[in-house]
């Protein structure tokens, strides 16, 4: 019975090169499938496609959007990626971005009024702050008890929620918002400059560049970042070579919790202009995919990040003019992670097809 | 010489086996025949293919291609069970008992139907007694030694009422008072017909025991001869294709420093089935090589941790490296002290498996101006694993090559050089040559002569006695978490290690080593 079905066989050496080509090869498919898909729903896959993927693009200003989404796509994905490498599974950044979000906004609240420019700085700092320490939770419960980080930081990100809704919905709220759950917009002194008159793109982007470059000296020059994947590739090997396996942990966690701090930040004092209990777009949990598909490599997930920030564009567009329901985006992000996946299965093991006869 | 000439038909003959797995070819070609009560030996080093052949007879893997042909029949066994079926038992080198249960319990789970247990241990007692297999059926296994352990997986096999046994290094575990044992047990299973395939690599007691032997070297047969008409020196030259390297000695050091202290090192294991550490006291001076023997499981894992700082104490006094009290230092700051530390596992803890060797360089000399303000300089990893990599005569396609794309050999040379050329004042080095080839074990033992020569004290901890009595300025025995006193190999046998092992020193405390090493 077990020699009838195809079964999977690690291959010995599996190829470099094709462990690069599958994100390529999941983009493919992902586009494929995203034909069917428009197929099935009853609309016109070729008309489909290019309101999806192309009208976003169609002008200056639709780059510059793309190039807004991707911002905290990249400084959450570059920050995660320094974890995951060490196989710290920082799942929540989603909460660590709100807290970032609550803690940059409550320095914009607090110094209203201030023309300071020293303002924007230090709610940069306070959101890597606010981030940080919400992902140094999980950090603690992990090193002191050996809770998994996985559903600690998960779990946070609920309570992160639930705790930026009391904020706006009490203490915080506009008391001239008519009873919306939101606080006051942002003075100018405390949103960040805008980059190109007419759009939306602003200094975040920059920050989220330097990130990329901080990351990839950090990940590909630094000893700190070479202890940090050896402890992700052998418990062991770190362990015996006197690699603190407390500090990976803290260094993983509190890495990916500032990175999602500054782009919670970065979204209140950009496009936002003020807390809501809406402050994330999911950008959380998309990133995880991002860092993923740009194989934890800075970059690998500057492309990721562009590509993650057109099916958010290409969504919204589907909305629009195709009728479709805003979850495309999520069914959009779903195949490609599960092409990703497979691809990976592919690159490291064969397919043993029964022999015939056997 | 009789059991070859007795019968017509072999028990077991096998005609031109191959294995091929995706990288290698395991096997090329093997012929091999066992007459009826012939003790077979297959000999061949670390590679050779040994356990692939076996685990072809005993239908753990299919050939692929060639034909096995038992008492006359051909067949290709489906799977193990299939195998016992046909008389075919092996004793595999690490043994599959359930640690949690008793040894008739073990016993019963791998017949096909569940047995009435007190039965079952009435019969397990009468084998027990015929072939000298003395074990309790009501004990439960992790109380037992390794050596009991062996004696029920030979009797799992013998209630079967084998025709071939398959016994895969079944010495490498054992004191040398419970080699003899087994000799005498395997003897008179042969006398009464039963065929025995005999796997080892260490020559002498092939010598003595197997009346043929099959050598083999990288996949093929490369001899077939009769043990006791051959010196260990012809065999060796089948087996690796020239003759043993001798090491040499140069005269033994005096007075050198203390450089490693044990002064009272007790500690719990963190293994349920671990072995706790107790009251061990040792010194180790600047310039020679302390041995320190003993079966695997009697406390050994736990004190190389102990040493390394892998898992610190709870007290500074017991563990002094080069003058400070180190007990609860973490590796990182024992190396700074001058301490290198060479483990037992290779691949996954001595080196990361997918990281080129020029990074596993980094991985514990990173303090010879490796990092610069944080930053790696790459150039002096480069040329470090170079160096490493040219002196140790370490056979890859250079520092970038993966660490697990060598060879146990290469790759423990690797790491040997890794270590010496920090120029430790202290070396811990466990197992250094397990599962080396000749080879590489001769200029692994060289390398750490050379390096005592040098002035660098030097604690190794092995199962090999051999290897022991021959780098050796002292040994000591450590059985049950004891530590029997280090006397001068000159002054001591292979006898008398062997009754320590047991626990058994003059002074040791009480009843020592009641479980861990009969």
């Amino acid at each position: 019975m077990r020699d009838r079905l195809p079964r999977l066989e690690a291959r010995a050496e599996p190829s470099a090169a094709m462990r690069y080509a599958s994100p390529l090869i999941a983009v493919a498919l992902t586009l494929a499938g995203g034909l069917v898909v428009f197929a099935a729903l009853g609309k016109d896959p070729v008309e489909g496609f290019r309101v999806f993927f192309l009208s976003p693009l169609k002008d200056a200003y639709g780059i510059a959007e793309l190039l807004l989404k991707a911002t905290p796509l990249m400084l959450i994905a570059v920050g995660l990626a320094v974890g995951f490498r060490a196989n710290v599974w920082n799942i929540g950044a989603e909460g660590q971005f709100i807290l970032g979000a609550v803690a940059g906004g409550g320095v914009a609240l607090f110094f209203e009024g201030s023309t300071s420019p020293l303002l924007l700085p230090l709610m940069v700092v306070a959101g890597a702050i606010g981030g940080a320490l919400w992902a140094s939770i999980a950090a603690v419960l992990r090193t002191r008890f050996n809770a998994s980080e996985i559903l600690v930081s998960l779990m946070l990100v609920y309570i992160a929620q639930l705790f930026v809704s009391w904020l706006v919905h009490g203490p915080w709220k506009d008391p001239e918002g008519f009873n919306f759950p939101q606080t006051r917009m942002f003075h100018d002194a405390a949103m960040l400059p805008i980059l190109f008159e007419g759009t939306r793109l602003n200094a975040a982007f920059l920050l989220a560049l330097s990130a990329l470059l901080v990351g990839y000296v950090f990940i590909y020059r630094s000893f700190p970042g070479f202890r940090m994947q050896v402890a992700g590739q052998s418990v062991a090997a770190a362990r015996y070579a006197g690699f603190s396996a407390q500090r990976t942990i803290w260094t993983g966690l509190v890495a990916g919790g500032a990175m999602a701090g500054i782009a919670g930040m970065a979204e209140v004092s950009g496009p936002m202009g003020q807390l809501t209990e809406h402050v994330s777009s999911n950008y959380g949990f998309a990133a995880i995919i991002v860092a993923f598909v740009g194989r934890l490599n800075p970059v690998g997930i500057f492309f990721a990040s562009l590509l993650m920030a057109l099916l958010y564009l290409g969504g919204e567009q589907a909305q629009q003019y195709l009728n479709l329901p805003s979850s495309i985006s999520k069914v959009f992000q779903g195949m490609l992670l599960s092409f990703l996946l497979g691809a990976d299965v592919l690159v490291n093991y064969r397919v043993r097809w029964p022999r015939a006869g056997a | 010489m009789s059991a070859l000439t007795a019968s017509g038909t072999p028990r077991l003959e096998l005609r031109g086996i191959r294995k091929v797995y995706p990288a290698i070819v395991a096997n090329d070609g093997i012929d091999l025949i066992v007459a009826p009560g012939e003790i077979h030996a297959v000999l061949g080093e670390n590679g050779a293919g040994k356990s692939t052949l076996m685990k072809v007879i005993y239908g753990v893997t299919p050939p692929t291609s060639g034909a096995m042909i038992w008492e006359g029949q051909a067949v290709t066994p489906a799977n193990p069970a299939h195998a016992r079926g046909l008389g075919i038992g092996m004793v595999f080198q690490h043994f599959s008992l359930f640690e949690t249960l008793t040894v008739v319990e073990n016993v019963a789970v791998a017949l096909p139907r569940a047995p009435d247990l007190a039965h079952l241990a009435r019969r397990i007692e009468q084998v027990s007694e015929k072939y000298g297999l003395p074990v309790d059926p009501r004990r439960l296994v992790h109380s037992l030694s390794v050596g009991e352990r062996q004696r029920v997986e030979i009797i799992r096999c013998l209630l079967q009422n084998p025709k071939l046994l398959i016994m895969d290094e079944p010495t490498s575990v054992l004191t040398p008072q419970a080699v003899r044992k087994l000799f005498a047990t395997l003897t008179s299973l042969s006398a009464e017909g039963c065929s025995i395939l005999y796997i080892s690599h260490k020559l002498d007691e092939i010598q003595e025991l197997c009346h043929t032997a099959t050598v083999l070297r990288a996949g093929r047969v490369t001899g077939n001869c009769i043990p006791a008409q051959e010196t260990p020196q012809s065999m060796a030259r089948m087996m690796i294709g020239r003759d043993l390297p001798v090491p040499r000695h140069g005269a033994p050091l005096a007075g050198g420093e203390v450089r490693l202290e044990l002064a009272g090192l007790s500690h719990a294991s963190d293994d349920p089935f671990g072995t706790d550490l107790k009251d061990i006291h040792l010194d180790v001076r600047g310039g020679e090589i302390v041995g320190i023997a003993g079966v695997s499981g009697n406390g050994q894992r736990e004190l190389l941790l102990a040493l390394s700082g892998e898992e610190p104490l709870a007290e500074k006094y017991p563990v002094q490296v080069l003058g400070t009290e180190a007990g609860r230092l973490p590796p990182g700051r024992r190396r700074r002290l001058g301490m290198g530390f060479v483990p037992e596992e290779r691949l996954g803890r001595g080196a990361v498996p997918r990281m080129t060797l020029a990074e596993n360089a980094l991985l514990t000399a990173h303090r010879r101006n490796m990092v610069r303000k944080g930053l790696i300089d790459f150039t002096a990893v480069d040329a470090f694993a170079r160096e490493c990599i040219a002196k140790y005569d370490v056979k890859c396609s250079g520092p970038t090559a993966l660490a697990r794309s060598l060879s146990g050999g290469n790759l423990q040379k690797f790491i040997m050089g890794r270590e010496i050329l920090q120029r430790p004042r202290l070396l811990v080095v466990a197992q250094p040559t397990w599962g080396v080839d000749v080879g590489a074990a001769a200029f692994i033992r060289q390398s750490l002569i050379d390096l005592r020569d040098g002035g660098t004290a030097i604690l190794v901890i092995s199962e090999d006695l051999d290897e022991l009595f021959e780098i050796c300025d002292r040994i000591a025995v450590l059985a049950n978490g004891r530590l029997s006193p280090a006397k001068r190999t000159a002054d001591t046998s292979v006898e008398e290690v062997g009754v320590w092992m047991s626990g058994l020193w003059p002074g040791a405390a009480g009843n020592a080593g009641t479980t861990h090493a009969r």
